[in-house]
C-alpha cells in the first residue's frame, strides 16, 4: 500500500509517521528478545551490557562461553563465580521439562485430535457446549486453573507426582490440538471416509489409512502447540511439583527471584532459538496443509 | 471438576463441624436474648470434645476458628491443657462452666462465643466477606476490616485499573500494526508477521526476564538514556518493580493477542471502500473514521476482551516484575495457596474472579462467538 503519486504533503507527513509508528512497534515487540542474547555471553556476573563488550573494537575478555558451561553443569573454577554457583538444576529441568512435555502432548494430540474428529461430525449434539468446556482451560487465568487443580488432586493424593503434572498439563495443552486440529478439518471432504468405509474398511483402518494422513500437518502443528505449552507451563508446575518435578521454567522462576544469574539468560537464549524452531515448523505445515486441501495461498 | 471442587472449598466449613458437632449442636439451642452467656450443655460437650477429640483435628479447626477472630488458638489451648489435667486425674468437673472459666476468663467473654456462632453451619460465606475486605461484628453483621487490615479491595481495583490500562496501550498499539500487517502485499507481510509471532511463541518467562534486562537501573533503556544525555547517571529511572514495568512488560506480552484477532478482521475488509469514500468527497480522517473504523469493530473488541480477560489474571508477569505495589489479585491467590495455607480464601478469591471472568467470556461469546479464536 504505496502511496499515490498525487499525495499532499500533510499526507505524506502522515503516512510516513504511521510507519515509524508501525517500526516503533515491531521493534518494542522484538528488542526485548535479542537484548538478552549477547548478554548470555557476558564474562560478567550480572545482567547488564559491560563497558567491554560496547567497546570498538570488541573486546575479547569481555566475552566468554562461562554461563553456558554453567548451564551445563561444568563446575571448574573459571565457570562458578562467588554470585552464581555451579547448579546441576538446570539440566535436570531439561531432562524433566522434556519428560512430562513429550508424553503430555502425545496423551493430549491422543485426546485432542479423537475430540476434534467427534466435535466436526455435522449431528453432533450440544456442540457448542462441549467445545466451550474444552476450549476453557485456554481462557480461564491459569492461577485459577492451578488453585482448582490443586485442591483437586490434593484430594485424590496426585499432588507432588509426575503423574499429576503430566495429567494437568494435558488438560492444559488439549484445547490448542482441539482448535487447530479443528480448522484442518474444515474443508475435509467427508465423502472420502464414506468411500474407504464402502470399500470394506474398518472405522479404525480408516482413520491412519485415510484421515490421519489428511489431517496430518494439523494434528503435527496441534502437538508443537501441546509441546510448548507444556514446556512452558510454569503456575501449575509451582503449585504441583515438588522439587523432583523441576522444570526448566520453575528453575528459571526461582533463578529470577532469588539468584539473578546470566546462567537464565543462557537458557532463555535457548528457548528463543527453540521457539523460533517451532515458529518455523508450524508455519511450514500450515502452507503445506492448505496445498494439501486445495484451498488457495493466501 | 476441580473447579468445581474449588467452588466447594471456599464455602466449606464441614472440617470444625466434625471436631465440635455436639458443641454447634447445643450452641444452636442457645437463646441470645434471655442469657448473655450461653447455658452449661454448651459447655459440657465442649469440654468432652476437647477431651476426647484427635488431636490433629482439633489443630486444623483451630486455624480455621483463628480466621474469625485472632485469639481463639491460645484459649483453646491452654483450655484443653487444663482439661487433659483434670481428665488424667479423673476429677470430672461438677460445673462444667465454672471449670472452663477458671481455665481461660476468656470463656466468660460473650464476643468470643458469639464469633463461634459463624461456624456452627456447614457452609460459610465467611471467605466470599473476607475477600471483599469484610468480615463479622459480633451481632454477625458483615461489618468492613479494619483500615489496615484492608488489601483485596485495594487489590482488586489495581488488578482492573491494569488489565483495563494494559487493554488501551495494546489497542493504541496494535491497531496500526494490523492495518499495515493486513493493507501489505502478502510477501512482506509475511515477514512481519514473524516479528508477531515469535514473542507470541516464546516462553513467557523470557519474555519477562528479558524485559527485567531491559528495565533495570542499570538495564538497556537506562543505559541507552544515559548515553544520550538525556538522564544523568545518579537520574536513572526506576522502571523495574513497580507499576510502570508491570504495565510496559505485560502489554508487550500481550499486544499479539491483540494484533492477531485485529489483523484477521482486517484483512477481509475491501480497500475499495475507503476509496469509495473519498471518491465521494470525504477527507481521508472521515473516510477512515466513518467506513474503516467501524467495520472493524468485531476485531477490536475480540482483541480487546481477550487482552483484557488474560491481563486480569495474570500472574507471573506482575510477580516477576511487579515488586512490592504491582502486585495483582493472582499474587493473593497464590500466597494463601502456598504459604498461609488459607485454602477457603484462596478458593473464595479465585472463585470471584471466575465469575469476572465468566461475565467477560460471556460477553464474547456474544460478541465474536467462541469457535473464532484462530492461534497465528
Amino acid at each position: 500500500m504505496a502511496l499515490p503519486s498525487y499525495a499532499t504533503p500533510v499526507q505524506r507527513t502522515y503516512y510516513y509517521a504511521y510507519l515509524f509508528f508501525c517500526a516503533v512497534v515491531f521493534f518494542f515487540l522484538i528488542a526485548p528478545l535479542f537484548a538478552i542474547i549477547p548478554i548470555s555471553f557476558s564474562v560478567s556476573p550480572f545482567m547488564v551490557f559491560t563497558e567491554g563488550m560496547l567497546a570498538w573494537p570488541p573486546d575479547p575478555e569481555a566475552w566468554s562461553l562461562r554461563w553456558y558451561k554453567n548451564m551445563i553443569g561444568d563446575c571448574s573454577a573459571d565457570v562458578v563465580s562467588s554470585t552464581v554457583p555451579c547448579s546441576t538444576k538446570w539440566m535436570k529441568g531439561t531432562v524433566n521439562s522434556f519428560y512430562i512435555g513429550t508424553i503430555a502432548t502425545v496423551i493430549a494430540t491422543a485426546l485432542g485430535t479423537l475430540a476434534a474428529l467427534g466435535l466436526s461430525r455435522p449431528h453432533m449434539p450440544y456442540k457448542g457446549l462441549i467445545m466451550a468446556i474444552l476450549i476453557s482451560p485456554m481462557i480461564v487465568p491459569l492461577i485459577i486453573t492451578a488453585a482448582g487443580m490443586f485442591f483437586f488432586y490434593a484430594r485424590i493424593n496426585l499432588v507432588y507426582t509426575f503423574t499429576g503434572v503430566i495429567l494437568a498439563h494435558v488438560a492444559l495443552a488439549t484445547p490448542f490440538v482441539v482448535i487447530t486440529v479443528t480448522a484442518t478439518l474444515v474443508g475435509f471432504d467427508m465423502n472420502m471416509v464414506k468411500a474407504a468405509q464402502s470399500l470394506g474398511a474398518k472405522p479404525i483402518r480408516t482413520f491412519f489409512k485415510v484421515i490421519m494422513p489428511l489431517i496430518l500437518p494439523g494434528i503435527i502443528s496441534g502437538a508443537l502447540f501441546a509441546f510448548i505449552t507444556s514446556f512452558d507451563e510454569v503456575v501449575v508446575v509451582m503449585f504441583m511439583a515438588s522439587i523432583d518435578q523441576l522444570t526448566i521454567p520453575k528453575q528459571m522462576w526461582a533463578g529470577i527471584r532469588q539468584e539473578i544469574s546470566p546462567v537464565i539468560l543462557c537458557m532463555a537464549t535457548c528457548l528463543v532459538l527453540l521457539s523460533i524452531f517451532l515458529l518455523t515448523t508450524v508455519e511450514l505445515l500450515r502452507r503445506r496443509s492448505e496445498k494439501l486441501r486445495g484451498i488457495k495461498a493466501r | 471438576m476441580p473447579i468445581g471442587d474449588m467452588l466447594f472449598r471456599s464455602v466449606d466449613d464441614s472440617q470444625i463441624n466434625g471436631v465440635f458437632p455436639n458443641t454447634f449442636n447445643e450452641y444452636k439451642k442457645w437463646d441470645k436474648e434471655k442469657d448473655e452467656l450461653p447455658p452449661e450443655e454448651v459447655y459440657k460437650a465442649l469440654f468432652e470434645e476437647l477431651a476426647y477429640g484427635e488431636k490433629i483435628q482439633i489443630g486444623r479447626a483451630l486455624t480455621r476458628m483463628n480466621y474469625s477472630k485472632s485469639g481463639w488458638k491460645s484459649l483453646i489451648k491452654t483450655t484443653s491443657r487444663e482439661i487433659k489435667k483434670a481428665v488424667k486425674k479423673d476429677e470430672l468437673p461438677n460445673n462444667y462452666k465454672e471449670f472452663l472459666i477458671t481455665a481461660n476468663e476468656k470463656w466468660a467473654d460473650p464476643t468470643f462465643w458469639y464469633a463461634m456462632g459463624q461456624m456452627v453451619n456447614d457452609a460459610t460465606p465467611i471467605y466470599y466477606w473476607n475477600a471483599l475486605d469484610r468480615t463479622y461484628d459480633q451481632d454477625q453483621n458483615v461489618v468492613m476490616q479494619d483500615e489496615k487490615r484492608r488489601i483485596y479491595i485495594k487489590t482488586w481495583i489495581k488488578t482492573l485499573k491494569i488489565s483495563v490500562y494494559v487493554t488501551i496501550f495494546c489497542l493504541i498499539l496494535g491497531f496500526p500494526v494490523a492495518h499495515l500487517l493486513a493493507n501489505l502485499p502478502l510477501r512482506y507481510s509475511n515477514l512481519l508477521m514473524i516479528f508477531v509471532l515469535l514473542p507470541f511463541w516464546t516462553s513467557l518467562l523470557v519474555r519477562t526476564t528479558a524485559w527485567i534486562v531491559m528495565l533495570q537501573q542499570n538495564g538497556v533503556i537506562n543505559g541507552i538514556l544515559v548515553w544520550l544525555g538525556i538522564l544523568s547517571d545518579d537520574g536513572r529511572l526506576q522502571l523495574v518493580y513497580n507499576e510502570t514495568g508491570t504495565l510496559i512488560a505485560m502489554t508487550q506480552i500481550l499486544l499479539p493477542f491483540m494484533i492477531l484477532p485485529l489483523y484477521s478482521v482486517m484483512r477481509v475488509i475491501p480497500k475499495s471502500h475507503m476509496r469509495a469514500a473519498q471518491n465521494l468527497g470525504a477527507k481521508p480522517a472521515t473516510a477512515f473514521w466513518k467506513v474503516y473504523l467501524p467495520q472493524t469493530i468485531p476485531g477490536m473488541s475480540a482483541g480487546g476482551l481477550l487482552v483484557f480477560v488474560l491481563a486480569i489474571g495474570y500472574f507471573i508477569t506482575p510477580e516477576l516484575v511487579g515488586g512490592k505495589d504491582g502486585k495483582l489479585i493472582g499474587h493473593w491467590i497464590a500466597y494463601h495457596l502456598k504459604t498461609t495455607l488459607n485454602w477457603g480464601l484462596c478458593a473464595a478469591l479465585g472463585a470471584i474472579l471466575l465469575g469476572v471472568m465468566l461475565i467477560f467470556y460471556w460477553l464474547y461469546n456474544k460478541i465474536v462467538g467462541i469457535d473464532n479464536i484462530k492461534l497465528g
